[in-house]
């Protein structure tokens, strides 16, 4: 399994450079798709059926929204020249690869192998969670008994996510100022 | 945003139906199976926009102000809190969030007490809010090529 989940994540890493180096748009949102179908398949090999149901979705969704945008624009990415800048954007991001690799080498190493995880913190959730909560399904269990708080603050970030995009886009309101 | 094609329309007509039911049956056996309100919110989102973007924005032609998409939204949000608080009156420890209904048996589909009406609430708020969100921005581009 974890060889298989080694070429899925190689393959979605190939995506997103690809969908950065790519000519034409449509090309490039096609490419990212990749990542996000990935990801779904990744969710379901580490056994997490909820995030890929949710995470396959939402990526589909995507995926046809940025299609109807680059149908009704234009299709060409910008030309970028190379200058004297670029050299300096090379040298700052390889740096900056190094730095992130070094810490987190030295981070994982205090971490458990892949997995074998820590259930010090988990095991009283999982082990009478179906009776506590009366839920078969653990995971909506814990995020609405255990967690509520949390499934309230999500669901508010997105009632004020869209609160803001009214508030953004409303034409009316402005032309009668 | 122009329609698509006769085998495109004809094939969203048979398809967003399914899928709006896969929605409801999504949020409705959260506690059972894997999904919840999350992801069956967005599931009916999505069977709206591909019947959105199949038929064109011209097919929905809104000659006065629909806010029915932005109230449900509201409402959605306002169930849940209505719920938790509830729970804080009736259950008697006086805590936000209390089980307060009887659990029955686990497994069953009238089960867990009120976990299967927070996703209901859960579901119609994250449905109606990427609705809202998608037809704000189809409205908006409509009205600004005008």
């Amino acid at each position: 399994m974890e060889i298989l989940l080694i070429v899925i994540l190689a393959l979605m890493i190939g995506g997103a450079i690809f969908s950065l180096e790519a000519k034409d748009l449509l090309s490039a949102v096609i490419a990212y798709g990749i990542v996000g179908f990935g990801l779904v398949i990744a969710f379901l090999l580490l056994q997490a059926p909820d995030l890929a149901l949710v995470q396959i979705v939402v990526e589909t969704i995507t995926l046809i929204i940025m299609i109807a945008v680059i149908m009704n624009s234009t299709q060409e990415e910008l030309k970028t020249k190379w200058g004297n800048k670029t050299v300096v954007y090379i040298v700052l991001s390889l740096v900056f690869i190094g730095l992130f690799l070094y810490i987190f080498n030295r981070t994982t190493g205090a971490l458990s192998r892949f997995g074998e995880h820590a259930m010090r913190m988990s095991k009283p959730y999982l082990d009478p969670g179906a009776e506590k909560t009366g839920s078969a399904n653990l995971v909506t269990g814990v995020i609405f008994d255990y967690r509520g708080y949390d499934t309230l603050g999500e669901a508010t970030v997105l009632f004020t996510a869209v609160i803001g995009v009214l508030t953004v886009l409303r034409l009316k309101g402005r032309k009668s100022e | 945003m122009k329609g698509m094609t006769v085998i495109v329309k004809k094939v969203t007509q048979i398809i967003c139906g399914i899928t709006f039911l896969y929605g409801i049956y999504i949020i409705i056996h959260g506690h059972l199976t894997p999904g919840g309100g999350f992801a069956g919110g967005a599931i009916i989102a999505g069977s709206f926009i591909l019947l959105i973007i199949a038929f064109g924005s011209e097919f929905l032609a809104l000659k006065k102000e629909e806010t029915g998409s932005s109230i449900l939204e509201s409402s959605g949000i306002l169930i849940f809190i209505i719920i938790a608080i509830l729970g804080m009156v009736i259950g008697g420890a006086g805590i936000f969030f209390v089980n307060f209904l009887p659990k029955w048996e686990i497994g069953k589909l009238i089960s867990a007490g009120v976990i299967p009406l927070y996703n209901i609430a859960v579901g119609i708020e994250v449905a109606a809010a990427l609705i809202t969100a998608f037809l704000a921005l189809l409205i908006y581009r409509d009205e600004v090529l005008k």
